[in-house]
């Protein structure tokens, strides 16, 4: 009975999930020449990926994006949950709060990228703003097509991974705890760092799997938030895509699948998915 | 009531902000999208017009927008009902553990975590090796549900997590099979839940990009029209395109919260209908 519930899932997750994960594997192996790729067992393309310079610097300016990205939408994510779950006193107001946090994650990501742009450009929102105001004379070249505007999307765009998980175990957490930190003469500060951050670790955790792996398999923010100037791992692979050198694209592709999975894999040490649901 | 403390208008002033910069840009093209014929795509707004938005009705002016919505909408009808299903029956059956669970919940796991661009371009090849034809309708359809499938099992677990089992059980002591505890007590009790997973599986198909992008095929879904439009339109029309789809998102999004506040006030009034049929 069991098995017959979970076959679909298996089924699917099998062609589309696992299957195309080995087709990857073993076309990084493969050859190709500037119209086709032919099977063969080489390591051509991992010795080409890994003798040259730009594999290092483009893996470390993604790992860049992950980590900035990471931090900001913590301190945003942790922040706003906190308020929610411990500041918003009636369920009702927490809910709906709760939605308008969530509800931009069902609408496109691509309009949402698109709409900086009136903000950011060189005649945008921004600059005429703040050139009215005087605070400076020429318009900001950086604000968009830059690692600034590439963030921005970002942080933008993946907060709420970090909202959903961190209120959803704050609203686990005892009340009664509090109480008690308070009782015991605690400051609210004192309350938040012993008692708030260890009970909420779950929940940051997971909200730090979603934000690392959609950056790190990012290829369309960057591409679009830089004006296609800068380059991540993601960015890499669409262009040999773009090339029709797959194996190349294969082989870059499954480096940064072992790299998502053993960061994800030192992460899931700390917390157990099922249990936190 | 105690009084608000000073770090209670603090951190609702952060909130606020934070909703700002959430809504604040999707708001700024809605306005820019109502910019007169000569406007550009900044302020200041040069009159009021719906020329932009007439202009999407008009195919040389954006190419196949109009089909490229209705395959992103059956897609989404699709993926959203094979969410649903597969989802509560693999939900169902985690609830006990059976050979290779642990393998199949990692399986998932790794299926939300993949990079996108992997699954694009895994399931490209393999459909170019096989000679099948990469059409929307299958390989797109295939690799949306990688997406779509995870989150749907996700809530289920949380669904499941807090689900009585008692009430099966009593079903089963009055003499109900198995199918019929399933069909009369549990899909009731969990209706309002499957309308939070059929949401996120339209919704995500409806949105999603790089998954489809190497599995769309000859014709373009709505995400991928629009990134095509990024490129070659400069003109104020990608911010009508943009205020409309964000509009018919907002309209789905009220319809499903709809549904869920409904269910559950029909619940409060007449008590859950769970076993009626039994």
């Amino acid at each position: 009975m069991g098995w017959l519930q979970a076959a679909p899932l298996a089924l699917i997750l099998l062609a589309f999930l696992i299957a195309p994960i080995v087709m990857i594997v073993i076309v990084s192996f493969w050859g190709a020449t500037e119209f086709s790729i032919f099977p063969a067992f080489q390591f051509d393309n991992y010795e080409f990926l890994f003798s040259s310079p730009v594999t290092y610097r483009v893996f470390g300016a993604t790992l860049k994006y992950a980590f900035i990205t990471w931090a900001l939408t913590l301190a945003i994510g942790f922040t706003t949950a906190y308020f929610l779950a411990f500041h918003v006193r009636s369920l009702t107001m927490q809910i709906a709060l709760f939605l308008v946090c969530t509800i931009p994650f069902w609408t496109s990501n691509i309009i949402r990228m698109i709409s900086w742009i009136p903000f950011l450009g060189r005649n945008g929102i921004a600059n005429q703003t703040l050139i009215s105001w005087g605070v400076i004379d020429e318009p900001l070249e950086w604000l968009l097509y830059s690692d600034f505007s590439v963030i921005l999307a970002f942080v933008h765009l993946y907060t709420l991974f970090m909202v959903v998980p961190i209120f959803n175990t704050m609203m686990r957490i005892d009340k009664s705890l509090l109480e008690a930190a308070r009782d015991n003469g605690a400051s609210g500060f004192q309350t938040l760092v012993h008692v708030i951050i260890p009970l909420t670790k779950p929940g940051i955790m997971i909200g730090t799997i979603f934000v690392f792996t959609l950056v790190m398999g990012d290829f369309i923010t960057v591409r679009f938030m830089s004006g296609s100037q800068r380059a991540n791992v993601g960015r890499l692979i669409s262009n040999d895509i773009g090339l029709m050198q797959y194996p190349s694209a294969a082989a870059t592709a499954v480096v940064l699948l072992c790299t998502v999975l053993i960061v994800i894999a030192i992460l899931l040490r700390f917390v157990n998915i099922r249990k936190e649901l | 009531m105690e009084r608000r403390s000073r770090s209670f208008y603090i951190l609702a002033a952060f909130f606020t902000l934070f909703v700002l910069f959430l809504y604040g840009p999707i708001v700024t093209i809605g306005i820019l999208s109502f910019q007169s014929p000569q406007g550009g795509l900044t302020f200041p707004m040069n009159g009021f017009s719906l020329h932009w938005f007439r202009d999407l009705f008009q195919e040389q002016a954006v190419g196949d927008i109009w089909g490229a919505f209705r395959r992103s909408f059956a897609l989404g009808l699709m993926v959203m009902v094979t969410t649903v299903i597969v989802s509560v029956m693999a939900g169902l059956a985690f609830r006990k553990r059976f050979w290779g669970s642990g393998l199949l919940f990692y399986a998932a796991i790794t299926s939300l975590v993949i990079p996108s661009i992997l699954i694009s371009l895994g399931v490209g090849l393999i459909f170019n090796q096989l000679g099948f034809k990469i059409h929307w309708a299958t390989s797109g359809f295939g690799a949306q549900l990688t997406w779509t499938l995870p989150f749907g099992l996700l809530i289920m677990f949380a669904v499941f997590n807090r689900f009585d089992k008692s009430f099966e059980e009593a079903a089963r002591d009055q003499g109900a099979t198995a199918w019929q505890t399933i069909r009369y007590v549990v899909l009731p009790i969990i209706a309002p839940s499957l309308i939070g997973v059929a949401l996120f599986g339209f919704t995500l198909s409806y949105d999603e990009f790089a998954r489809t992008l190497l599995t769309a095929g000859s014709y373009n879904t709505l995400p991928l029209e629009i990134f095509g439009m990024t490129t070659n339109v400069t003109t104020p029309v990608i911010y009508a395109l943009g205020t409309l789809t964000t509009a018919f998102s907002f309209a789905i999004i009220a319809a499903f919260l709809l549904g869920v506040w409904i269910v559950g006030k029909r619940r409060a009034r007449h008590g859950s209908d769970a076993g009626k049929g039994v």
